[in-house]
C-alpha cells in the first residue's frame, strides 16, 4: 500500500473509475449468471465481465503500473487480446454443446437441427440397409 | 487523497469481484444441469483472474500478473475441453 | 525471402507480443525475432489457408463500431440484469440468420464480435445452407436483428475480405 501514497489524482481518479467500472459490471454479470432462468440466457450474462469488466480492470492496471514504472507498461493488453480470442472459443462451444444435448433429449422451445443431407438429426434409427452405429463416437457428428 | 479513493476503489474491486466469484461458483455447485456447471466454472476462471489483477495492483509485485495469464490459460483449455465432452461424451478421439 | 519468413505478418505480431511481455532491449529484440522467425516456419509447414485482406481501413472502421456496440450493449445488459427485464415482459429467442460470408477467416471475426457483444450468442453455423442461428437476449423484431448484422457488420466484412 506504500507507493500508492505518492499518486498524483489526475492518475488515481481515472484508475479508481475504471476500477470500480470493469468489478462492478464483472459482478452484475454473474448476478445475471445466478438469477437468469433458461440456460441460453445465462450464456449472455458472463460476457459482461469479459467485454467491459475485464477491460475496465486492464486499463486501470496499465495506467497504473505504467505511472509507477515511469514507461508504457503495456502487458496487460496480452491478457486482453487472449481473453477476446477465446471467449468466443468458450462461449460456441457451450451454446452448441447445450443445443446438443436438448436436441437429443426433445426439449421443447428448441429449433431443430438445419435440414442437412450428411448428418442425422437427433437419436434417429439408421436407415434401411446401413448397419446401425455400434458406438456413437463412431456415427457421423456434427463438426 | 488519492491514498485514500485507491483504498476504497480497490477494496470494493475486490470485493465485488469476490462476490462474482462466489456467484459463478454457486453455479458451478447448482446449476441444474451439467452446462450450466461448465459455465460457472468459466466464469470461476475468469473472475478469479480479474481478481488477481487488481490483488496485484495492490501489492505492487508484477507477479499476480503472470499468475493471472496462467489461471487465464488453464481456464480456457479447461472449460473447451469440458464443452468437448458434453457434446461428444469423450474428450481424445 | 518468403521461403525464409513466410508469413510476415504473423512474426511480427509474435515478436510485439514478445517485447509486451519482456521489456525493449537489444537482446529480447533479437531473441524475439529468432523465436517469431522460427514459430512462423513452423506454421508454414502445416500450411494454412492463406488469408486474403483486401481493403485494411474496413477493418479499422468495423473495430470502432464494434467498440461503440460493445458498450452500448453492455448497458443495455447490465439494466436489464438489475431491472428484471422491464418487469418481466423481456423475451429471448433463437433467430435464424443467413449470411452472404463463405470465407472460414471472415466467419470466425464475425463469430468474435457477435459472441463479444453482451446480448447475442453465436449458437450454430451450418455451412451448408450458410445459417446462422443467433440466441438473442432481449428480443426485438426478428427483421431488425437480419438487417442489422447483415449491414452493420456483414457487409463490411465482405469489403474487407473479398471472396
Amino acid at each position: 500500500m506504500t507507493y500508492l501514497e505518492t499518486l498524483p489524482a489526475w492518475i488515481a481518479l481515472p484508475v479508481a473509475f475504471f476500477l470500480v467500472l470493469g468489478a462492478t459490471l464483472t459482478l452484475l454479470g454473474t448476478v445475471g449468471l445466478a438469477r437468469l432462468h433458461s440456460f441460453y440466457d445465462r450464456l449472455h450474462a458472463p460476457t459482461l465481465g469479459t467485454s467491459w469488466g475485464a477491460a475496465g480492470i486492464l486499463l486501470a492496471s496499465m495506467i497504473l503500473v505504467s505511472w509507477t514504472e515511469g514507461r508504457a507498461v503495456l502487458h496487460e493488453l496480452v491478457i486482453g487480446i487472449f481473453l477476446m480470442i477465446t471467449t468466443p472459443v468458450t462461449m460456441m462451444f457451450l451454446g452448441r454443446a447445450a443445443l446438443h444435448r436438448d436436441r437429443i433429449e426433445g426439449t421443447p422451445g428448441i429449433p431443430g437441427a438445419v435440414a442437412r443431407s450428411d448428418v442425422p438429426i437427433g437419436p434417429v434409427s439408421p436407415p434401411e440397409g446401413e448397419a446401425a452405429f455400434a458406438d456413437p463416437a463412431d456415427a457421423p457428428g456434427e463438426d | 487523497m488519492s491514498a485514500l479513493v485507491m483504498s476504497l476503489a480497490l477494496g470494493y474491486a475486490q470485493i465485488a469481484l469476490a462476490l462474482a466469484a462466489c456467484l459463478g461458483g454457486y453455479r458451478l455447485l447448482y446449476g441444474p444441469r451439467a452446462q450450466d456447471r461448465v459455465l460457472g466454472l468459466d466464469t470461476f476462471y475468469v473472475t478469479a483472474m480479474l481478481l488477481f489483477v487488481v490483488t496485484g495492483i495492490r501489492v505492487g509485485s508484477p507477479f499476480f500478473f503472470e499468475a493471472a495469464m496462467v489461471i487465464g490459460v488453464l481456464g480456457f483449455v479447461a472449460t473447451v475441453s469440458l464443452a468437448k465432452f458434453l457434446i461428444r461424451g469423450e474428450v481424445i478421439e | 525471402m518468403t521461403r525464409l519468413f513466410p508469413h510476415p505478418l504473423l512474426t511480427c505480431a509474435l515478436l510485439l507480443l514478445w517485447l509486451l511481455l519482456t521489456s525493449f532491449s537489444l537482446g529480447n529484440l533479437v531473441l524475439g525475432f529468432g523465436v517469431a522467425a522460427l514459430a512462423s516456419r513452423a506454421l508454414a509447414a502445416i500450411e494454412p489457408e492463406r488469408v486474403k485482406l483486401r481493403a485494411p481501413m474496413a477493418l479499422v472502421r468495423l473495430f470502432f463500431i464494434v467498440g461503440l456496440d460493445i458498450m452500448r450493449s453492455n448497458y443495455a445488459v447490465a439494466r436489464l440484469i438489475l431491472t428484471g427485464g422491464r418487469h418481466g415482459r423481456r423475451h429471448s429467442g433463437f433467430i435464424e440468420i443467413p449470411l452472404r460470408l463463405r470465407d472460414p477467416a471472415p466467419l470466425a471475426l464475425l463469430a468474435m464480435i457477435i459472441t463479444a457483444t453482451p446480448g447475442t450468442a453465436w449458437v450454430e453455423y451450418d455451412d451448408e445452407t450458410s445459417t446462422l442461428l443467433l440466441h438473442v437476449f432481449d428480443m426485438i423484431e426478428t427483421d431488425d436483428w437480419v438487417k442489422l448484422i447483415g449491414t452493420r457488420y456483414e457487409s463490411l466484412l465482405l469489403e474487407a475480405f473479398p471472396a
